[in-house]
């Protein structure tokens, strides 16, 4: 099986945000690989080790997502790809599934994983988007995957309801949480990830125009949500302290 | 100018999601005066059309077809993209929700457009449509825009506030016949695993606990908060990770970001990770042991306590306040 997975490199969950002229400063940021991202991989490396075949993690970014990829390679990806964007001002995730559908354009593949969403963006955009351009079936927030010959079994998450889903290869399927549970690299595993093939791709060698990438979309301001004050915390007896409570709920927040 | 939206309305169980209505009132506001075409697709929809009126629509759009029935990328894509191309508006908007997140960016993509995710605000600077949406799971904020051609946008449920229904308004109803095949992917079956029927995403009260209620048996109390406010439950990371409930209940950074006008907090820590998808609800409550737990700090009321203890003290005493009022 040719298997792919999209990855893209992010902040860590426990970073908090900071803004510097305008822009999410990155200065001694910890960076992951995005969680959703992590259960597509874990996933990935599962189904070649059921199926046999080969296991490519491409992502787009500056070299320093090579550090992400060589940790996808630790796990037990194969091949890792790294579309190279530094030179490119302007991007949104039009460019991004534009650059991808240019890569995937002469690739054989039966079936590409991703994340359901980044945890930075957070749009989801790009595993739907993808699958357009090239043509293929998706399913989104998969929570479980069986394939046997060319078919595939899903379950995926529907706003807490499960459905269960049937598509035919060549399929994009993104991951939710409760996909699997993505394993550490071994230490043998980051020994060996070294060796293995690490590509990287400048993103103008890829068959496209500059003008068909251009972002569709615009940033125009980035800002923190204004800081939330401490509340008020109850005092006396808990009887009380509940009763105090509703009554606040009902006539000072006037929520209930 | 008077600009052209198209709002594509969502329905569950046969019932139009509120989100809908909010998503109208968005595209009244981008219209700027011109027409909000509301589109509703289903098996059976007919039924729905009415509300749309009601809420703002100046025409609906419905299609019923039995492939349909079930919500299915090819199927409904080929049938949005139907009613895309028939009424050529200037701007498209979705609920941002399992349909919306699957399907819009299939439609931007199709149209080769740019698609504004999650927006939970929405301004005019002159000409241009100015959307706010969260990023970092609502650790910060950013503004944008589409930089030309058709405006394409899914908006976060509980954000944007639906306008007053007037059931006096109505309007014609348009039927359009689509035509759907090759769906490549098949919904063999559909389980219903949200216990109350109260989705989180759009939930007004959510009531959601943490490692704090330390088994599966311990979200009982919670759940008959719940019940009794017409509230969702949902969990932090640390309670799905232990086993405590399903993965689709938890709530943060990974997980879903909500933003209810209540959010009780019982046995949560508040990790930043949990703050992230919560901190903008209106009100929140926390209910901890831990005088020191960091989400007092987001708190707008706390109460230092067993969950155990006070979480049934509250039902009742809610009890007791709604039966009276």
């Amino acid at each position: 099986m040719n298997i792919y997975v999209i990855m893209k490199r992010t902040f860590d969950t426990e970073e908090k945000i900071v803004i510097e002229n305008g822009k999410i400063s990155e200065e001694g940021v910890e960076f992951i690989i995005n969680p959703y991202d992590e259960y597509a991989i874990e996933e990935a490396i599962q189904l070649r080790d059921d199926h046999g075949g080969e296991v490519t993690v491409v992502s787009i970014g500056d070299e320093e997502v090579e550090k992400e990829l060589r940790t996808a390679l630790a796990m037990g990806a194969d091949k890792a790809v790294l579309i190279n964007n530094e030179e490119l001002d302007d991007s949104d995730q039009y460019t991004t599934t534009a650059l991808l559908a240019a890569y995937f354009e002469d690739k054989e593949y039966d079936i590409i994983l991703g994340g359901n969403v980044s945890n930075d963006n957070s749009t989801g955009q790009i595993g739907p988007r993808l699958a357009e351009k090239l043509g293929i079936a998706y399913v989104t927030t998969i929570t479980k995957l069986d394939i046997d010959g060319t078919t595939a079994t899903m379950e995926r998450d529907v706003e807490g309801d499960m459905e269960v889903v049937e598509a035919q290869l060549p399929l994009l399927v993104t991951a939710q949480q409760g996909l699997n549970e993505p394993r550490y690299p071994s230490l043998p595993g980051i020994m060996k990830a070294k060796k293995k093939p690490l590509e990287e791709i400048d993103y103008d060698d890829l068959d496209i125009d500059e003008d068909e990438i251009e972002a569709k979309t615009e940033t125009i301001e980035v800002y923190l949500p204004p800081k939330k004050e401490a509340g008020k915390v109850l005092e006396g007896e808990i009887g009380d302290q509940v009763e105090e409570l509703v009554k606040l709920l009902r006539q000072e927040a006037k929520v209930i | 100018m008077a600009k052209k939206v198209l709002v594509f309305a969502e329905a569950r169980d046969n019932e139009l999601r509120n989100v809908s209505f909010e998503a109208i009132a968005a595209g009244k506001e981008i219209a700027a005066g011109g027409e909000v075409i509301a589109a509703i697709a289903g098996e059976n929809v007919s039924s729905l059309t009415d509300p749309l009126f009601h809420y703002g629509a100046d025409r609906v759009i419905k299609v019923e077809d039995e492939k349909l029935k079930n919500y299915t990328s090819d199927g409904y894509g080929q049938a949005f993209l139907q009613i895309v191309q028939s009424v050529d508006p200037d701007a498209i908007l979705m609920p941002h929700t399992s349909m919306g997140k699957d399907l819009a960016p299939r439609l931007a993509s199709k149209l080769d457009a740019g698609l504004i995710s999650d927006a939970t605000g929405i301004e005019l600077d002159g000409e241009t449509v100015v959307f706010t949406r969260p990023i970092y799971s609502g650790k910060a904020f950013e503004k944008k825009k589409v930089k030309e051609g058709i405006v394409i946008a899914t908006i976060r449920p509980n954000n944007i506030t639906a306008l007053e229904s007037d059931e006096s308004r109505s309007g014609e109803v348009f039927e359009e016949s689509v035509e759907i095949k090759d769906l490549r992917t098949i919904v063999k079956e559909v389980v219903r695993k949200s216990t109350s029927g109260v989705d989180l995403s759009e939930a007004k009260v959510i009531v959601a606990g943490g490692r704090g209620v330390k088994s599966e048996e311990g979200f009982e109390p919670l759940q008959e908060l719940a019940d009794l406010l017409g509230a969702a439950v949902g969990a932090s990371r640390g309670a799905c990770d232990a086993d405590y409930c399903d993965y689709s209940l938890q709530i943060g950074q990974t997980g879903k970001v909500v933003t209810p006008d209540l959010y009780i907090a019982c046995g949560i820590s508040g990790a930043i990770q949990h703050l992230a998808g919560m901190s903008n609800s209106k009100v929140i409550v926390a209910i901890n042991k831990d005088p020191e737990a960091s989400i007092f700090n987001v708190a707008d009321y706390g109460i230092v306590g067993d969950l155990f203890e006070v979480v049934p003290l509250l039902t009742q005493e809610f009890k007791k306040v709604l039966q009276t009022s």
